[in-house]
């Protein structure tokens, strides 16, 4: 038999495949994430060209000429050494001691300062879930910051502190002591308010689905307003509180409707089991709230919490309108110094609150999120 | 013993129910009523007249856009109430329609599969959701709108419009006697067109032919009324703004407020809307996908017929409360003098008034009303597509 005849035996090596398309590596990752088809191709032309057009110039503006010193508008102005200026952050240098402290007096600063130290330990303290003793760290949250705050910052004149009125508190002092508040008030009230919605007893039930809906049903603005022109006709002369105490009242009213409905979710979330394996256990209402409940139900919602949190934080901004020299408000007012009227003053104080804002925002959301990862993890396991 | 079964007596725990219900309302009724007695007093004190009688005084003030006829001189603060309503409705409906579109494209651009735009798309959302509205409203009309060139200066836009810093000037369109006669005719391409589509579909059903509406559709909406436009000799002119040595002449303006205002809602929206749409969108099992794909259907379809119409039941309610949000926020238009109903009614009448109580309550009603009329129509949609779900 000639070799002619076996048809399937090769007689010549086969031609050579073209070598794979890479997709692996940063090439493969190109291709697959960028240029996999013409449209994407397209479309990524578009945004680099939008990245190339926008980035260099906001980075020219805020960095590379913007002005880092000086001592009134002229250094902020167009000159010979500097065509074309960028941002103003000397003006934001001049006023950053307003801008933390509004006119509370320089001599009693320490106070703020100490303030914030005391505060920053709070937080910490129930952040951090790890942390020891968070029974404890909620207890000095809840009930002793609140009191040495108060003590520290209003003044007390018998052991040396100085009073000092909220007329002259400002910045970003303020804002955080309304974020603060509303924190402090709303978390407790809040939980009342969930619990009420779902109580067996009609007149609480009601009370509190009317006290609920209605303050979200109405914009913060209007509940401000009422708080700050209502609440002084609505209390005897004498008693009359004073503006920020009213926008504190008005804020923690608001917050505490949020915060019943972030807390009555973590409640659905709680099987029935829970609740029927604590009565048979013979608890009363409340310590089956206070011991099996509530700690699992909160500890489902903290990401919810701390989202409705960063809706509050962005909120404070609001009492701006009333009237209070919140941070914000201090940003306006520096803006319009005459001193420091430039074309890019008011671009210069609005990214630096900005700024402000999204840092404390952003950090609050990435924890919130790396809550949700940990609580995601317990309950696979 | 079986007596007691069969009548059972009230338990402790119920006695001290009851008797906390009746403890909570007392204590309620008592403050709600010392507080009116208060304010009775303290306004008794400050010469401040009470009820609705000031609703049909004249309001004297002036208010810089009004979409119904006002005037200082001789409306009434009745009047006043409702071109606030009505500039608060304005902002909100085109900021719904514009946050929308925004929102589902950003939405959508966050789960592309293009590294880029997903990227740039979630950097939008972080950004503009971690800054406060009030502070892009101000960044909007301090720092962009009012930096605008002067009057001088302004810039012209191709189309007859100019824009300096007292707002944008646009050509008004002036309508001729027969100008009824074309939205006559545009209502009436809708009409037919819708059912067309209708009777398309039944037929699909019957026959398993597809329509095919497109063309006809085209012809009805758009050439229909062209035709009867020139058919009617045009009804339709233009007013075109002209720049004089003060102000400028002819053309209708938008105030710097409103675009300020809607700019910033609109953006600040869209970042939400997008994580619902994203949420809703990733919401649907990838199964559905594969199974719509294993049917033969094509990418169209597949989005079209499977994909969304899932996905829409996830994100409608989120979806609502987020207009909600927008139609709240709208009340910051306060902040930078939009004759909104806050900044009208809430600022203007009351500071004229003094009434607070019954001004603050009216413009709380309103807020109040629209989010109960929308939880309302949302319970329905909760209900039709639960059905639906089975």
């Amino acid at each position: 038999m000639a070799a002619t005849d076996r048809v399937y035996l090769r007689d010549a090596p086969a031609k050579l495949l073209p070598a794979p398309v890479a997709s692996t590596g940063v090439l493969g990752w190109v291709r697959a994430n960028l240029f996999s088809s013409p449209v994407n191709i397209a479309i990524t032309i578009i945004c680099v060209a939008a990245i190339v057009w926008i980035v260099p110039s906001l980075l020219r503006f805020f960095i590379f000429d913007a002005v880092w010193s000086g001592a009134d508008r002229e250094a902020c102005l167009p000159s010979e050494q500097h065509p074309e200026p960028g941002a103003c952050w000397a003006f934001v240098r001049v006023w950053s001691s307003y801008f933390v402290y509004g006119f509370y007096p320089i001599s009693e600063r320490w106070r703020v300062d100490l303030f914030f130290v005391l505060l920053a330990l709070g937080i910490a303290w129930l952040a951090w879930l790890g942390a020891p003793r968070r029974d404890l760290g909620a207890i000095y949250f809840f009930i002793a910051l609140p009191i040495l705050s108060y003590i520290l910052l209003s003044g007390v004149p018998m052991i040396g502190l100085p009073d000092v009125p909220t007329s002259l508190w400002g910045g970003i002092l303020v804002t955080i002591v309304v974020a603060t508040v509303g924190i402090v008030a709303s978390l407790p009230l809040g939980i009342l308010l969930a619990l009420g919605r779902r109580s067996a007893m009609p007149a609480v039930r009601l009370a509190s689905i009317t006290f609920i809906e209605f303050v979200r049903g109405v914009p913060l603005i209007t509940v401000l307003f009422m708080a700050s022109v209502m609440l002084p006709l609505f209390v005897p002369d004498r008693f009359a509180p004073d503006k920020l105490v009213r926008a504190l009242i008005g804020v923690a009213l608001f917050a505490s409707a949020y915060m019943a409905e972030v807390v009555r979710g973590g409640l659905l979330s709680i099987p029935r089991g829970q609740y029927e394996a604590a009565q048979a256990l013979g608890l009363s209402y409340w310590r089956m709230m206070v011991l099996v409940i509530l700690p699992q139900a909160l500890r489902v919602t903290l990401p919810n919490i701390v989202n409705t949190f960063i809706g509050l934080f962005k909120d404070t901004t609001l009492v701006f309108i009333v009237g209070i020299f919140d941070f914000l408000r201090t940003i306006e007012a520096a803006r319009g110094d005459p001193h420091w009227a430039t074309p890019v003053t008011s671009v210069t104080g609005y990214a630096f609150a900005a700024v402000f804002y999204f840092v404390c925002c952003y950090g609050m959301s990435r924890y919130a999120r790396n809550v949700e990862a940990r609580l995601a993890r317990t309950h696979r396991r | 013993m079986s007596k007691m079964l069969q009548f059972p007596v009230r338990s402790k725990q119920q006695w001290t129910n009851i008797a906390l219900q009746a403890a909570l309302v007392v204590v309620v009724g008592g403050l709600i009523y010392a507080a009116a007695v208060n304010a009775a007093n303290n306004l008794a004190k400050a010469g401040i007249a009470s009820g609705f009688r000031f609703w049909d005084n004249t309001a004297g003030f002036d208010i810089s856009q009004t979409l119904i006829s006002y005037s200082s001189s001789t409306s009434t603060f009745g009047r006043a109430f409702w071109v606030g309503l009505l500039n608060t409705l304005l902002v909100a409906s085109l900021g719904v329609v514009l946050a929308t579109a925004l929102g589902f494209t950003i939405g959508i651009a966050r789960l592309s599969r293009n590294w880029l735009v997903s990227h740039l798309a979630g950097g939008y959302v972080e950004l503009i959701r971690n800054v406060p509205l009030l502070l892009q409203i101000l960044f909007w009309y301090n720092a962009v709108l009012k930096s605008l060139p002067d009057l001088r200066g302004s810039i012209a836009i191709p189309g007859g419009a100019f824009l300096n810093n007292r707002g944008l000037f646009l050509p008004q369109p002036l309508f001729g006697a027969n100008f009824p006669y074309v939205a006559g005719a545009l209502v009436l391409g809708i009409v037919a067109t819708l059912v067309l589509r209708i009777w398309g579909r039944r037929r699909q059903e019957r026959t398993g032919q597809p329509p095919r509406t497109l063309y006809y559709a085209f012809g009805l909406i758009v050439l229909l009324p062209l035709v009867v436009f020139f058919a009617a000799g045009a009804p339709l002119s233009f007013s075109f703004p002209e720049v004089a040595r003060f102000n400028i002449r002819g053309g209708t303006e938008i105030l710097p407020e409103f675009a300020a205002l809607l700019v910033a809602l609109t953006i600040y929206t869209a970042a939400f809307i997008a994580e619902v749409v994203r949420a809703g969108i990733l919401a649907v099992a990838p199964g559905q996908t594969e199974a719509a794909q294993a049917l033969g259907l094509r990418s169209g379809g597949t989005l079209r017929l499977v994909v969304v119409p899932q996905a829409m039941r996830v994100i409608v309610p989120p979806l609502t409360s987020q207009y909600l949000n927008l139609t709240k926020n709208s009340s910051l238009a306060v902040a930078i003098g939009y004759p909104d109903l806050v900044q009208v009614f809430a600022g203007s009448v009351l500071n004229i008034t003094g009434q607070a109580v019954e001004v603050i309550a009216i413009t709380m009603a309103v807020y109040l009303f629209l989010s109960l009329v929308t939880s309302f129509l949302m319970n329905l949609y909760g209900r039709r597509v639960a059905i639906a779900e089975r």
